[in-house]
Parts: structure tokens; C-alpha cells; sequence
């Protein structure tokens, strides 16, 4: 089953034509991703990668039938990007885009409220499920098949990740980057709920950083639901200095205490195995699972 | 990007938000003009001299090697001059700065706004910002102003409230009534007050800004509402569509070498430790940093080269991290994935030998897409350098350099 992503995926790329557009693209049919066509307002009617291109991704739906985008569009039209489509009945909206306004975001954000889809990212290398299905930019070859899920704010953390998992003679169900803007689609805990439901996941592994305080939200909700599947989890950020990423107002409506630190704390008395070292992610979920 | 107070008051007053006026001065003999012509335009008896620098806590802090404030009361044009005199061009530290301080290179004069009146003055705190748990923009307000606001959460955090924006509609009238209520505050003041949230909202919203903070917002003697200080933070990303904001960035507050990175695109900025470290992706360079730490060592600095690592940004990424003399050793640390490693190891071998010899050894941790062809690039290179392909290794090399 895995989560979100699949073979049966039906994918359509927004900023098609674009370089980066382009070369992803063509690095997700390598995979096996079904993309069935994209988008690039004014070339429509035109083929590239030998798939259609189309004018609007409401067009792009009634023809292909997508129902997962993936965002390449540059920062200042990317709010908008998404907003189109939500509106045109895409399912989950996966953005890459990175550098986009927060308040074109707070819109965006806003506008997802009442529709039926999910957000992944922005700022994001995106989901894959193994051997399946890639919408984002990561190297699929790390993520071998298996049946741990991975949750990460970061990018190249990820990969890590899910090659020390390889390594340890396990492999991965689904892997997402949430992305580490301050406005987000998915969060750490959404994403943990999917694979606490998912038959093909038997263990998770959550990667965080300093700041805000999704890890704590995922930790107390993975304690509150009982603690169904191991779960190991990182912090990045341990030796980094306080107050060079954030204006101490936004901490105070944060609540909590968002320093490495705090969080690895509050995921440890949740239950989670918490590593010190990131080179220990891997190990620590093979001896977990051992158990 | 920071603001200085003299600036975000600017950008206050163009949406029509009252403030205490000032006239920004760089020299003493500025500065004396500047307080002449403040008393024309507002009759202004005395003047406050206040250091521009990009850090809070100017009140209590002081110019090191005299007891001179970062902000004083001038009673006299002589004061204005004499102040200005010792805080110009002279080193400001402030529990925000840090033991170096910062160098003031512009002074504010303002005008003096607690002069006696029919009522009491009042101090309050006001800011506009994200709320990251609702992805909505709050205003957060206090009855408890001129304060840090860390200490007012923590001791009486029910002094302070939160307004929420639904994005759709904007502030409502309403909400920004229900704070003045809240502040406690009447007659013209309350009617000042109702002003001054619509227009503070309006400007945070104008300006793409990522907070805005007024600390103390001040109800004078004579109930009028201004802003006293501000502290704005105007979004990167939305930088490009506010070319006038992006002209008012001050290269001078930021330290140099994190200036020189940001113009080559690498994302760096400087600590304290022994130990540089070079990575691609901003996660794991934080957990690169933590890695240096459990070996024995102190991350120097935190840098992402970023996604393609070519020889020209390796170059200049050992360049910068060489630039700090405390460095003993580098680990450079990169995940390849659409990027090839053997590349990026062609890229580390040609910068070191454009570099010339490098005197602290290098610890090159390649893993990913080729990785094993890049190990080989690396100790066939015959330079002087380490190389690893698991973090473990990686982190087992920088305790043996150490040592």
C-alpha cells in the first residue's frame, strides 16, 4: 500500500518546460513515475518528454485524469501554481519551489483550507514511495524497497537517512521531505499518522531540526495513540547557536521550548528512540526492530 | 532582512503610523543640526540621542570603555552633541550583541515624548507576526511595555494576548477595537489606539515584512499612540518586489565574510569551534555540525554549498572556512544524488591545488551516486586529505586529526 504515492499515481509537472522542470521530470519516468503530462501556461498543445503539454492543469485533469502535481514554478508564481490545482481537483500537491513569500503562503494555505487535497512542502525534496512511484528530486537509487517510513524536514538528511536504513539491511516503504519553510502542507505528524496506518510500514523514522514545533506535536501524538510502531528520531541542530535563525517574538508564539535539545527530551518521554549521532540512524532502527 | 529603528519608523510613518519623530545624524555636528531642526518641526524641549544598531537592549547597554548608554536624554543642544560625541563611531554592547559588540555608525535623534501632561503616560507592547501553528498572521499585544517580552511570557504570560487575521478578510475593525479594550485605554486614546493597530497591520502587510515590533508603543500625557521603537523584519523572499526595502539592507551589521558567502550564493555563517565543515543541504549541515561535537570537536561554522557542488563553489567555500584562523581541520560532508560524487571530488582536488597547499587536514566524507569512483579520485589525488565514505568513518577521522 504504502502512503500518498503509488503506480497507480497518475503525475502531471507544473513548470513543465522549465530547466529544472525538465530534468526532474525526466529523472522521475527513469524511475517509473507515471507522468502523464504537465503544465506551462501558452505552450499548450505541444509535447515534451513525448508527453502533452497543456495551458491550465484544470485541462491537464479532464485529459490525463492526474491526480498528483508536482510544482517546479519559480518562487513568485508559485503560490498561485498551487491554488490551481487545488481548484482543478489535483489530490496532493507536492512543490519543490523554494524561496516563496510567506505571504503569498498564508494565502495559499488558506485557500487549501476546505478543498479535498493535500500539500507537500514547499521548499521540499518531495515523496517516494520505492521502487514505485518518485514525485521530487531526490536520488531514487538510495531508496531501496522495505518497510520503513521516513519523515524528514530536510532534503539531504533524507537521503541519508535512507541509506543508512540500506545499509542496515532494511529498506524503505515511503520517504517525505516536509520541507522547512514556516508555512507547510504536511506536517511531521500528519505524515506519522499516514504511516502508522499503513500495512507496509513497520517502523518510522522522523528527522527534525531546531525551531517551531512540529516534532513535539508528532511525539505527544505518537504517545496519545500508544505508541503502535517504532519510531527513531534526529535532531539536527544540536550545536547550533540560539537566536541566529529566528526573531524571539516567534518563539514566544511558538510556546515550547523549539532548541535541539528540548525536543530531543520531549521525544524520548514520548517513547521515541531518540539518536544523538546521525550516523546512528540506521543502526538504531535495526536493533529497534530486532527487539 | 533587519531593519534599524530609524528605518522601520520610516516605512511606520509612510502607512500613517504615529511615531516619535527623529532625524538620523552621523556625525556630532549632524546631530546638533538635526535636534535644531527637530524643535521646528515638532517644539520638542529636549532630545533622546539613540544608537542605530541592529540589536535590542541599546538602553541598557553601554560603549565600551564608558559608561555612556546606547540611549540617553539630551537636555541641552551641548548634551545632543556630547552624547553623540561618545556614542559615534564607538562600540556598543548590549545583552543582544554578544561580548563584541557592534560599532554604531548612526545616531536618532528624536524627540523627547514623556513630557508631562493631563495623564499618566503609559508604556505597552505591540507586534505583528506569523503564527506558525495556525499559518495565520497574529497581532500580540501586552499591557506590559518597555520590557523584554521573553520575561513578560515567562513570569505573567497572562498579560499577553494574541489577535488572529483570518487571511481572507484582513483586520476588522472589530479586532483592532477589542485591543484598544484590551489595553485599557479610553477617550482619544482609545480612538488613537484603533488607528494605530489598523494602519501597524496595514504596513506589516504592504511591506511583506516577517514581524513587526513596537516596544514601547506609547500613550503620551496629552493621549496620543505612537511607536517609540521599532524592530522590522521584512521577508527575504519577498525582498524582490520591495527593491526600495531591499536598498535600505546595511552590509555593516552583518559580519563580512558572511556578506562575501551570501554574494557567492553559499548559505554561511560563522561560530566559534575548531572544526569547518563543508555540505550540501542545509539539515544535514546542522547535523554535520553535531557530528564535529560527539567527535571531540566545535563546528567552526555552518555552511551549504548547495545542491551543485562544482570546483568554482568548493573553491570559494574553502576559501571563506580558511578565512578563520581558529579552523584546525575541515570535514567536508556531501550527499550526491543527482549531483555525481566523483565530480564533486574532481571539484574538491582541482580547488585545493588552485589553493596551493592548505595547512589543516581535510576530512572528505562523499557518499551517494559514485561514490566509491570518488573515494578513488580522492586518495589517488595525492593530496593531503582524508577521505571516508559512511558519516561514521567520516566522524571516527575528525577525532584522529584532533588528537
Amino acid at each position: 500500500m504504502s502512503i500518498l504515492v503509488n503506480k497507480d499515481s497518475r503525475v502531471i509537472v507544473q513548470g513543465f518546460t522549465g530547466s529544472e522542470g525538465s530534468f526532474h521530470a525526466s529523472q522521475m519516468i527513469e524511475y517509473g513515475t507515471n507522468v502523464v503530462g504537465g503544465v506551462t501556461p501558452g505552450k499548450g498543445g505541444h509535447e515534451h518528454l513525448e508527453l502533452p503539454v497543456f495551458n491550465t492543469v484544470a485541462e491537464a485533469v479532464k485529459q490525463t485524469k492526474a491526480d498528483v502535481s508536482i510544482i517546479f514554478v519559480p518562487p513568485a508564481f508559485a503560490a498561485d501554481a498551487i491554488m490551481e490545482a487545488a481548484e482543478a481537483g489535483i489530490k496532493l500537491i507536492v512543490t519543490i519551489t523554494e524561496g516563496i513569500p510567506v505571504a503569498d503562503m498564508i494565502k495559499a494555505r488558506e485557500y487549501l483550507r476546505d478543498k479535498n487535497c493535500r500539500m507537500i512542502g514547499p521548499n521540499c525534496p518531495g515523496i517516494i514511495t520505492a521502487d514505485e512511484c518518485k514525485v521530487g528530486i531526490m536520488p531514487g537509487f538510495v531508496f531501496k524497497k522495505g518497510r520503513i517510513g521516513i519523515v524528514s524536514k530536510s532534503g539531504t538528511l533524507t537521503y541519508e537517512a535512507a541509506d543508512q536504513v540500506v545499509k542496515a539491511g532494511l529498506g524503505v516503504s515511503t520517504a517525505i521531505g516536509i520541507g522547512g519553510d514556516p508555512i507547510i502542507g504536511t506536517t511531521t505528524k500528519e505524515a506519522i499518522e499516514l504511516f502508522m496506518a499503513d500495512d507496509e510500514t513497520d517502523g518510522i523514522i522522523m528527522i527534525g531540526e531546531i525551531g517551531g514545533s512540529l516534532e513535539a506535536e508528532a511525539a505527544q501524538w505518537i504517545k496519545a495513540s500508544g505508541n503502535k510502531k517504532p519510531v527513531v528520531g534526529f535532531i539536527a541542530g544540536q550545536t547550533a547557536p540560539p537566536g541566529r535563525r529566528m526573531g524571539h517574538a516567534g518563539a514566544i508564539v511558538g510556546g515550547a521550548d523549539d532548541t535541539a535539545a528540548a525536543k530531543m527530551k520531549i521525544m524520548a518521554a514520548c517513547g521515541i528512540h531518540v539518536c544523538a549521532s546521525p550516523a546512528d540512524i540506521g543502526t538504531t532502527m535495526a536493533e529497534v526492530l530486532k527487539k | 532582512m533587519n531593519l534599524h529603528e530609524y528605518q522601520g519608523k520610516q516605512i511606520l510613518k509612510k502607512f500613517g503610523v504615529a511615531i516619535q519623530e527623529g532625524i538620523v545624524a552621523e556625525t556630532p555636528e549632524q546631530a546638533v543640526e538635526a535636534a535644531k531642526e527637530l524643535q521646528k518641526q515638532t517644539g520638542t524641549g529636549w532630545w533622546v540621542v539613540k544608537a542605530q544598531i541592529h540589536a535590542g537592549g541599546r538602553g541598557k547597554g553601554k560603549i565600551v570603555g564608558s559608561e555612556q548608554r546606547g540611549v540617553a536624554l539630551a537636555k541641552s543642544l551641548d548634551d545632543v552633541a556630547a552624547i553623540s560625541k561618545n556614542i559615534l563611531g564607538n562600540t556598543l554592547v548590549t545583552i543582544q550583541t554578544g561580548d563584541a559588540g557592534k560599532v554604531v555608525n548612526k545616531v536618532l535623534i528624536a524627540q523627547d515624548v514623556y513630557y508631562p501632561g493631563p495623564s499618566e503616560v503609559k508604556e505597552f507592547y505591540m507586534s505583528v507576526l506569523l503564527n506558525r501553528a495556525t499559518n495565520r498572521n497574529i497581532i500580540m499585544y501586552s499591557t506590559e511595555g518597555g520590557m523584554s517580552i521573553e520575561d513578560v511570557a515567562h513570569d505573567t504570560p497572562e498579560k499577553i494576548f494574541k489577535e488572529e487575521i483570518d487571511p481572507k478578510v484582513g483586520l476588522q475593525p472589530f479586532q483592532a477595537r477589542k485591543i484598544a479594550f484590551n489595553l485599557g485605554v479610553s477617550g482619544n486614546a482609545f480612538k488613537e489606539m484603533v488607528k494605530f493597530v489598523s494602519a501597524l497591520y496595514k504596513a506589516y502587510e504592504s511591506t511583506d515584512a516577517s514581524m513587526f515590533e513596537i516596544n514601547p508603543l506609547f500613550k503620551t500625557s496629552d493621549d496620543k499612540i505612537i511607536a517609540v521603537d521599532s524592530k522590522v523584519n521584512i521577508d527575504d523572499n519577498a525582498l524582490y518586489r520591495h527593491p526600495d526595502y531591499a536598498a535600505m539592507r546595511d552590509k555593516s551589521e552583518e559580519d563580512p565574510t558572511e556578506v562575501e558567502a551570501s554574494e557567492h550564493e553559499l548559505n554561511y555563517v560563522k561560530l566559534d569551534g575548531n572544526v569547518g565543515c563543508m555540505v550540501n543541504g542545509a539539515g544535514l549541515a546542522m547535523a554535520t555540525m553535531d557530528i564535529i561535537k560527539l567527535a571531540g570537536g566545535d563546528p567552526a561554522n555552518f555552511l551549504d554549498v548547495g545542491g551543485t557542488a562544482n570546483a568554482a563553489r568548493v573553491e570559494r567555500a574553502f576559501r571563506i572556512i580558511l578565512k578563520d584562523k581558529n579552523v584546525k581541520a575541515i570535514l567536508v560532508n556531501i550527499f550526491g544524488g543527482i549531483v555525481r560524487c566523483d565530480r564533486v571530488a574532481q571539484g574538491i582536488v582541482d580547488a585545493y591545488k588552485n589553493i596551493g597547499e592548505i595547512r589543516v587536514p581535510i576530512i572528505i566524507r562523499l557518499q551517494g551516486t559514485n561514490a566509491v569512483e570518488a573515494k578513488k579520485i580522492i586518495d589517488e589525488s595525492g593530496l593531503k586529505v582524508y577521505s571516508a565514505i559512511q558519516l561514521k568513518e567520516a566522524a571516527q577521522l575528525v577525532s584522529e586529526v584532533l588528537k
